[in-house]
Order: structure tokens, then C-alpha cells, then sequence
């Protein structure tokens, strides 16, 4: 006990130094545990980078070849460890560039820090070189943002940045610090931040309302679960799976909750949502409890509103309670944690089986299986399909790799079809759907899981949008999977066309490249499949390489991804073809 | 849903750029800010805004949760108009020669209860306190005999019932 009291003591013991700002920044870093950033030098933070390069034997600075692709890598870092990613960029320009990554970020609530140079504050509204008001344009998308002027505010406000980043529902977070803060001395401590007054990032629980759920899950007939990314962000896995089994309820998944529970678990009915699965979208409009965990309602999950879930009462699990009564009305919100949440909702749980219900499911699976999946994934016509190019990586990979996806028809595919045994393994753009998101992301995941296989899911659309982030593969070796599934089509537009906007294919058509080659010139091993005969052996070589691999796969250009509900319509009428 | 005004009151740090973060809540919904007024608050270095909108409650509600989520913010509220107790003011710039060319225009002075501010050769300027209403029926009787400038501020609001935030900001004061 004395020890201990001495050792906090010690620790608690401020040891200042007389450094720059640049240097405090560095060192702000390194006391929040960061290894790692994303990013791009330029005329602005130009000292940090002098600084970067005497601790580089402690703090890696991976150069992505543009700043987009540092905050989707930063983003594929945190979204597989759970840590802060961080990026880093010049003013301006760079600055903007980081704007997209940004708004992800701020929609799929993962933690990042971004920190930009500005000019020195005396040029401050002059219309400076590179200078532009990242802090006015980044306010939207971003959870907090600082303009650092002063020296003597960096550690207090890059501490606040990790604090607020990370705490609650996470999200990103701008630091813009002048140059002169950059080159100016402060006598520097670090003290990591525990609270900011005016913010309280969990609600306290409301005993009573886990009781009303509780009452309200123990009589339901048909009750059913939705879960979300806050199952994931809330470590909350283990309990989800122990309230699943307990009370025997069907649980389904957004494409942000995917990989919080096995894919395989019995009570794992699918996914819900647009390209979802056609037991979770049709048996919502038949549940009696509605159990949303960690979810917001997202319009690509509800379809239309006004005929969604009406049948059901609906208990609503979220840390933010603006989520609360947002698109759907809640009959009983629970705020908080869902760890802590859940785990008091556990005990107040009957134990229950409600086999006939879970039936209904398996039901709808099998017309899903008949009309759609096998097809989908044991196809017999000529070309190659998507689905059998996952279910291809699935068995290589003995469902254990991390699956990162870009935005559309493949991200639906992968989603679907990709199974998954841990949790934090499916990485995508969700809220936002940023196209270009997948290689980047897979970068930053792969370097936060250096332990497991990643596998990134590309469209030849998407993957043109952040090709050239192939430069960081090459020259730091990182051994990612990129798999582009290429239909010489922006194949998602292209679906809507022909559904919806009588086939006219308003530039969805791509003359693309010789992708392979261009692997090739940054010396990753490649290769390309175009029959069926070959994928599977090509897919097992690639998973045993140790190195970077480059596959791509040519797939039928004219697929559509079905089951779909279409724009505005409702679950209960999702399409089968 | 019907529409009708709401004040919306937001407790918050004292912070550059939290306007701009709060407006643009507004902006996102395509909602307009009717009225605003930052003020200091009932606690030192808290910060007090008093924002009008025209629209739904279901919407009111919407942006206020959305305002309170927002890291400086430390607390948000939203009331109609009959559970608070708000004035506005205005000032008008009348030309000089009209308080003697028009009688009528001392009456409205006398009417109004607003009260002059200043009088030169030129001009003079009346001051008026009061509901939004009561400025505007003042606007419409000087209007007639011309106004040479006019400005309305924003909304100030008080509430009718005791205010959970008093107790809040107390604990807040304290750390």
C-alpha cells in the first residue's frame, strides 16, 4: 500500500522541461501513449517535422502520398485497436484534404486527432500563404476543434483533444496550432486530461428504465435485437452474446455492429438495412420488442420511417442521448455505456428459447438462400461473382481476417457475405460512404493488427479514388491483401441506373487500367483472375503470402446486389430481385 | 406538427467559435435563426444564448439535444412563449422637423411608452422595450411618416419557473 501511494506520488510529481512548441507537441504525443501518425509535411508544420525526426526510434510517421489517405489510415488504425488514430498536415490545402476523413470520422464516431500547422499568428486573416480557416470549415464534422495561438496552450489542449476524442461517443478532433506556437519555448509538464466541466460523455444509467426493459424483454413473444457500432465502441461484445443467449432472442446487425458477435452464432440472424438480409428487414415490421443497441436509425437501416418497426415497442440502447427519439421513438431509452447497461440489464433477464420465432428467420434465410445466396456464392453462370470471391476469402482465412471494404457494391457484397469470428475485424465507411476509404483504412488497420491477416475489399471505382497509397505499402512493406473486384463500372450508380433511371448509365462506365502493371511499378506481388477455375488457388496464394498482394478479380460487369429496399420504401417490401 | 416560436436558451463556455459551432446546428436543418442574443449569464464566464425559431417542437427538440451535445455546452433549454418572460428592443431615427410637422407622431411617442434617447437638429431616436409585437405595431404607426433607420435586437427570456440549471451551474461555479 505504502509503495503504491509512493509510486502514484512520484508519478503525480511534475517534471518540467524548457522545450518548443514543436518539441511539446512530440512529447504531448508520446505521453498519450501514440506510436504512430498518419501524414503529410508542408511550409506550416514544418518544425514538428524536425521534431518527428529526432524521435523517430519512438514515434513512427508513415508519409501517405495525399493527407485524405492519412485520415482513413489513421481511422482503419483506431477502428481495429480502439485507440486514437492520429494525422497529421500542413495548413491549407493540407488542411482541407483532411476534411473528408474528418466527416467519417464524425459519422461513424471513430477516434481520431488530426493536428494542422497554420500560419504564424501575426498573418492570421491576412490571407496568408496556405492559409484558410481549417478551424471554421472543419466545425461541422468534427466532435471539438482548437486554434492554438499560444505556446504555453499546447499540452493542455492536446490532452483535452485525446480526452474528448476518445471519452464517450468517440469521434474526431482538430488541433490548428500556429507556426509561431510551433517555434515559440514553454516550460512544459504533461497531465493527461480527465474531464472537461461543461461535457459529461457517459449519462449515468437510469436504474428504472433497465427494470422497463427488462419487464418489457421478458414478456415479448417476438422480441428481436439490432445492434450497432456501440456494442463494439462500448466493449460490450461479451455482453450482448451473454443477453442473446440468455433470453434466447434473434439479434441482427448494422454494417458498423458487424463482427461484435460471430457470424456463425445460431441467434446471428444477419444484417439489416438496404442490401440486407430478408428475414432481419421483413421481420422488423413483425417483431413485438424492438431492442436497438448502439444503433442510430440510420436511413439505410430504417427505409421509410413512417411504416418502420410500428407494430413494436421499442427500447433504445445509446451512450448519446440526442440518438434518443432522433428517427424513431423510443418507448424506453436507456443512456449510458451499453457495457454497463447491458450488464444491469442481465440479471433482471428470464432465461427464454423462442424457437418458433427464431423459425420465422430461418424461414426468410432459406428463400434468401434459394432465390439469391447460392448464386450469389456457389454461382453457375460464366462470370465470376463477388460473393464467391468473399466466401473464397473466408475459407483461406478461416473467418480470422480483418475485412476492410471501400464504398459500394463490393462494401454490401463483403458485408453480406464476409464471416467473422472477433470483433473489431469489419472496417468500412459507413455513415458517410467515402469512396477511396478502403486501401488507406487497410493500411492504418493492417499496422494496428500486425498480428492478423488484412484484407482490403476494393471496387476498381473506389480504389482509383486513393491509388496511390500503394507508394506506403511498397516502400514500408506492409503486407495487406488488396483485393479489387473490377467490373469496369462505378457498379453501384450503375445498379440505380438500371433500376431506377431506365438503364441510361450516366458515366458509371470505366476504361480502366492495367491495375496489375500498376501494382507491378510499386513492386507489389500481383496478379489477375478472370475464371473461376483460377480464384481459389489465387486466393490461397495470396493469403499465404507474407508479403503485400495485389488480386484482381474480374467479375461480371452487369451484377446488381440484391435483396435491396429501395430508396424511401419500406423494410417490410425489401426486394429479392 | 404546427409550427410556432420557440426560445431556445443555451448555457455554455465562453469559447471563440462556439457561435459558429451552434449556427451551423441551425444551418445543417435548414432552419433560420429568427432571433440571437449572447450575453453573460447568471455565473461568471458562462455564457448565455438566446435563440428564436419558428418551426415544430419535434424540430425545437431535435437541435436542442443537439446543441447540448456539443463539448462546451453545458446545458440547453427550449420554451414557448408563455412560459417565459422575454422583451426585445428597438431603436428608431426619425427625422426632427416631424415631431413639429406631425402631431400625430407625439402621440405614438406617448402611446408606445418608448422613451427618446437623443434629440439633435437632424433627427432624434426613440427607444422601445417590449414583445416583439408591440415593436412591430410602433413600427407600422411611424412608418407612414418615414423611419430612417431602425434595428430590433434579439430575444432576452427569463423563465416563468424555476430553472433546474440554477442548481447546475451552482455545482459548476464550484469546481
Amino acid at each position: 500500500m505504502e509503495t503504491l501511494k509512493a509510486q502514484k506520488k512520484e508519478q503525480q510529481k511534475q517534471t518540467t522541461m524548457r522545450i518548443t512548441g514543436a518539441e511539446a507537441i512530440i512529447q504531448c504525443l508520446l505521453a498519450e501513449g501514440v506510436d504512430l501518425i498518419y501524414g503529410y509535411p508542408g511550409g506550416a508544420i514544418m518544425p514538428v517535422y524536425d521534431e518527428l525526426y529526432k524521435f523517430q526510434d519512438r514515434l513512427t510517421h508513415i508519409l501517405t502520398r495525399h493527407e485524405q489517405g492519412a485520415t482513413h489510415a489513421a481511422q482503419g488504425y483506431a477502428r481495429v485497436t480502439g485507440k486514437v488514430g492520429v494525422a497529421m498536415a500542413t495548413s491549407g490545402p493540407g488542411a482541407t484534404n483532411l476534411v473528408t476523413g474528418l466527416a467519417d470520422a464524425q459519422i461513424d464516431s471513430t477516434p481520431m486527432v488530426c493536428i494542422t500547422g497554420q500560419v504564424p499568428r501575426h498573418l492570421l486573416g491576412s490571407d496568408a500563404f496556405q492559409e484558410t480557416d481549417i478551424v471554421g470549415i472543419s466545425t461541422p464534422v468534427t466532435k471539438w476543434n482548437y486554434q492554438v495561438t499560444k505556446v504555453e496552450e499546447i499540452p493542455e489542449i492536446i490532452a483535452k483533444a485525446f480526452y474528448i476524442a476518445k471519452s464517450g461517443r468517440p469521434g474526431p478532433v482538430l488541433v490548428d496550432i500556429t507556426k509561431n506556437a510551433q517555434f515559440d519555448e514553454l516550460d512544459f509538464s504533461y497531465e493527461k486530461c480527465t474531464g472537461v466541466r461543461s461535457y459529461k460523455p457517459v449519462p449515468q444509467p437510469d436504474p428504472q428504465a433497465i427494470e422497463q426493459a427488462a419487464e418489457l424483454i421478458n414478456k415479448a413473444k417476438k422480441p428481436y435485437i439490432v445492434f450497432g457500432q456501440g456494442v463494439i465502441l462500448g466493449e460490450a461484445e461479451a455482453e450482448l452474446k451473454a443477453l442473446v443467449e440468455k433470453a434466447g432472442i434473434p439479434a441482427a446487425w448494422t454494417i458498423l455492429g458487424l463482427s461484435a458477435m460471430e457470424t456463425d452464432h445460431p441467434l446471428n440472424v444477419g444484417m439489416v438495412g438496404m442490401h440486407g438480409n430478408y428475414g432481419p428487414n421483413v421481420l422488423t415490421n413483425e417483431c413485438d420488442v424492438l431492442v436497438a443497441i448502439g444503433m442510430r436509425f440510420d436511413d439505410r437501416v430504417t427505409g421509410d420511417l413512417n411504416t418502420y418497426a410500428k407494430q413494436a415497442k421499442v427500447i433504445h440502447f445509446d451512450i448519446d442521448p440526442a440518438e434518443i427519439n432522433k428517427n424513431v421513438k423510443a418507448d424506453v431509452a436507456v443512456l449510458g455505456n451499453a457495457k454497463e447497461t447491458l450488464g444491469m440489464l442481465l440479471p433482471l433477464i428470464n432465461e427464454n428459447k423462442h424457437e418458433a420465432w427464431l423459425a420465422e428467420f430461418e424461414k426468410k434465410h432459406q428463400i434468401e438462400y434459394n432465390e439469391l445466396i447460392e448464386k450469389d456464392i456457389h454461382p453457375t453462370k460464366e462470370g465470376l461473382t463477388m460473393g464467391e470471391v468473399i466466401e473464397q476469402i473466408n475459407q483461406a482465412s478461416g473467418q480470422n481476417a480483418v475485412i476492410v471494404s471501400d464504398v459500394g457494391q463490393h462494401q454490401m457484397i463483403a458485408c453480406r457475405y464476409a464471416k467473422f469470428k472477433q470483433t473489431k475485424s469489419n472496417i468500412t465507411s459507413g455513415g458517410l460512404g467515402t469512396m477511396g476509404f478502403g486501401l488507406p483504412a487497410a493500411i492504418g488497420a493492417k499496422m494496428g493488427a500486425m498480428d492478423r491477416e488484412v484484407v482490403a475489399i476494393i471496387g476498381d471505382g473506389g480504389y482509383q479514388m486513393t491509388i496511390q497509397e500503394l507508394g506506403v505499402i511498397f516502400q514500408h512493406n506492409v503486407p495487406v491483401k488488396i483485393v479489387v473486384l473490377n467490373n469496369d463500372h462505378l457498379g453501384m450508380v450503375r445498379q440505380w441506373q438500371e433500376l431506377f433511371f431506365d438503364r441510361r448509365y450516366a458515366s458509371t462506365v470505366m476504361t480502366n487500367p492495367d491495375f496489375v502493371k500498376i501494382a507491378e511499378g510499386y513492386h507489389i506481388q500481383s496478379r489477375r483472375v478472370t475464371e473461376r477455375a483460377d480464384l481459389k488457388e489465387a486466393v490461397q496464394e495470396m493469403m499465404a503470402s507474407k508479403n503485400p498482394y495485389f488480386l484482381e478479380v474480374k467479375v461480371e460487369k452487369e451484377d446488381n446486389v440484391f435483396p435491396m429496399i429501395p430508396s424511401g420504401a419500406s423494410v417490410a417490401d425489401i426486394r429479392l430481385k | 406538427m404546427e409550427k410556432q416560436w420557440y426560445t431556445i436558451s443555451v448555457y455554455s463556455e465562453n469559447n471563440v467559435g462556439l457561435l459558429n459551432r451552434i449556427s451551423g446546428i441551425f444551418l445543417k436543418r435548414h432552419i433560420n435563426i429568427e432571433g440571437l442574443n449572447v450575453s453573460k449569464s447568471e455565473i461568471e464566464h458562462v455564457s448565455k444564448f438566446t435563440i428564436v425559431v419558428y418551426t415544430t417542437e419535434d424540430w425545437t427538440r431535435k437541435i436542442v439535444q443537439q446543441i447540448e451535445k456539443q463539448v462546451e455546452v453545458i446545458k440547453a433549454f427550449y420554451h414557448t412563449d408563455d412560459e417565459i418572460i422575454y422583451q426585445e428592443s428597438a431603436l428608431f431615427k426619425i427625422a426632427s422637423h416631424l415631431l413639429f410637422d406631425e402631431r400625430q407622431i407625439q402621440n405614438i411617442i406617448k402611446e408606445s411608452n418608448s422613451q427618446i434617447v437623443t434629440v439633435n437638429r437632424e433627427f432624434f431616436v426613440l427607444a422601445k422595450t417590449g414583445r416583439r409585437h408591440e415593436i412591430d405595431e410602433m413600427h407600422d404607426a411611424l412608418e407612414p411618416y418615414g423611419i430612417m433607420q431602425f434595428v430590433r435586437s434579439g430575444r432576452i427570456a427569463v423563465t416563468k419557473a424555476t430553472m433546474p440549471i440554477t442548481e447546475l451551474l451552482t455545482e459548476f461555479q464550484e469546481n
